[in-house]
């Protein structure tokens, strides 16, 4: 049972700019139900929004709006365990492709335009070299690889192996079978999720809390599985992503940040060139946190509108 | 004897007691699309102590999740949650559990007490580097157990040799025996090659192995 809202709280459901999507809907990947948000005009050519790790799709709600009014049908999706999305027993890497791919297939055949923020950015690119018929350009938003491990990919791209992180990451799971978030109030979500997006106003944030979290009579909570934790380790090294992106046959514009913070990847334009397809073009957003499309969302829609206007 | 169910976070897994006798007990961890035997197999009887077999999630009688997600480092996690339900055990693992029982020998030092790798299902996985990327699903129709899911993606995955023998570098480090590990194979993927030429691990057999675990504190 949803509680009561307070005045307060209701009045962060509105945020300058912000716009709730006009059509909500589910697909099934698998017997895992995931929540789809769109933005804009369904018959129009669609661009697929993916959000970053421990974000959730209510995270585009003032970029995508500026998409759809240039004419854009933007889809946009919680990853399994984030948002609305069922919490999943397991979660990997691959898991989270194949998920985006039951997305694609949701929209239709016409190949997309996909735009993905930070871990979203990282599976589109996986995507796109597993399906590359189903896209036809490719918007990264501080989601390119470095040589660094990037702090929200987990598993994925991570192979620091130190003896505190093995048992605290296995100590966690032996925790998580009885895990309950606390329950708090909305301002103590915001300043909460303010320590890993210090650079995102409390205003914006607690915007977020009316989305991605839920209240119950005893306060509330983020809905994202608590079973989700951020760092982790395994095999894969960020070295094979970065050299495998120079094969991407597909129209690209990589927009990096360039103020570090906890979430940020600090990828550089000089270190990614190497690796870049033919054609591409990447680009550094001098004083731009990680979170570019939140921080510049009128910034970021122009390029990407005029990005898709060439290829027109 | 009936399974003992344990629960690791969404999931709950079957540890079959096949034995019981005083003493550290033995962990079997089966291989990829296998379950634990019913019966302690023969080349392990010499076993001094109880044994115990853990089926991994989606294998056996443990639970079967929805739409995939299988990692070896969950699986380390399913083996961990017997390892907390026994207390200090020796592993011996087959194929995929041989990997399992690696990394589980590296993370838990203290309470793996000696891990026996042996041939099974899935002992090389998906190679030492990333094939062409691609996306797995499952086989059309199939029902499981065994997950369909568990069968794509545990046998894709990454295993670089300098990952394997980082384990063992932190196994032999950390969990004071003069070795931890015990490489009973034929079949010899990359990773398996780097892990037996490090100090810690020897190439044996597997009656010997089981002398020497039952012999060490």
């Amino acid at each position: 049972m949803h509680a009561t809202l307070t005045p307060e709280e209701a009045a962060a459901a509105h945020y300058p700019g912000a716009r709730r999507p006009d059509r909500q809907r589910f697909v099934e990947a698998f017997g895992l139900r995931l929540a789809v948000r769109e933005w804009g005009d369904a018959s129009a050519p669609a661009i697929l929004a993916s959000h970053g790790g421990f974000d959730f799709a209510g995270t585009w709600g003032v970029f995508a709006p500026r998409l759809a009014d240039a004419g854009f049908r933007v889809v946009a999706w919680d990853q399994r365990g984030h948002g609305d999305s069922d919490h999943s027993a397991l979660y990997s890497w691959d898991a989270d492709v194949r998920d985006m791919l039951a997305v694609v297939e949701s929209v239709g055949t016409a190949p997309l335009v996909l735009v993905g923020h930070s871990k979203g950015g990282a599976i589109s690119t996986h995507l796109i070299q597993a399906a590359p018929h189903r896209v036809r350009a490719f918007v990264n938003l501080d989601g390119i690889p470095s040589h660094e491990p990037a702090p929200d990919v987990a598993d994925h791209e991570r192979t620091r192996l130190l003896a505190g992180e093995l048992s605290g990451w296995l100590d966690h799971r032996r925790a998580s079978d009885t895990k309950v978030r606390r329950p708090d109030s909305m301002d103590g979500l915001a300043r909460r999720r303010q320590r890993m997006n210090p650079r995102l106003s409390l205003a914006w944030l607690r915007h977020l809390v009316t989305i991605g979290a839920r209240k119950d009579a005893d306060g509330w909570r983020w809905k994202i599985d608590p079973a989700l934790r951020p760092g982790g380790f395994g095999p894969w090294r960020a070295s094979w992503s970065m050299s495998r992106f120079a094969s991407l046959p597909v129209p690209l514009l990589g927009i990096l940040a360039t103020e570090s913070e906890p979430m940020g990847w600090d990828t550089r334009a000089d270190e990614v060139r190497p690796f870049l397809p033919p054609g591409a073009r990447v680009l550094e957003l001098p004083g731009t946190g990680h979170f570019v499309h939140i921080e510049q969302p009128e910034r970021i829609a122009e390029l990407v509108l005029e990005f898709l206007a060439e290829l027109a | 004897m009936s399974a003992i169910r344990l629960r690791h976070c969404r999931v709950e897994l079957a540890l079959h007691p096949l034995r019981e006798a005083r003493g550290r007990p033995l962990l079997l961890l089966h291989g990829l699309g296998e379950r634990t035997p019913r019966e302690v197999p023969p080349e392990l009887d010499a076993w001094p102590g109880p044994v115990f077999g853990l089926d991994f999630t989606g294998h056996g009688e443990s639970s079967l999740p929805r739409s995939g997600g299988y990692t070896c480092e969950v699986l380390m996690g399913d083996a961990d949650t017997a390892l907390r339900h026994l207390g200090r055990a020796t592993l011996v693992g087959r194929g995929l559990g041989a990997w399992v029982a690696l990394l589980l020998a590296g993370a838990r030092p203290a309470d793996v007490r000696g891990a026996i790798l042996r041939d099974g299902l899935g002992l090389a996985g998906g190679g030492p580097t990333p094939g062409t990327p691609r996306i797995s699903f499952p086989e059309a129709g199939a029902a499981g157990p065994p997950d369909a899911f568990a069968l794509a993606e545990l046998s894709s995955d990454v295993r670089p040799p300098d990952y394997a023998t980082a384990f063992v570098r932190q196994a032999n480090q950390l969990s004071g025996l003069e070795r931890p590990l015990s490489v009973c194979c034929a079949e010899r993927p990359e990773w398996l090659v780097a892990v037996a030429s490090e100090p810690g691990a020897r190439a044996t057999r597997v009656d010997e192995a089981l002398r020497h675990y039952a012999a060490v504190e």
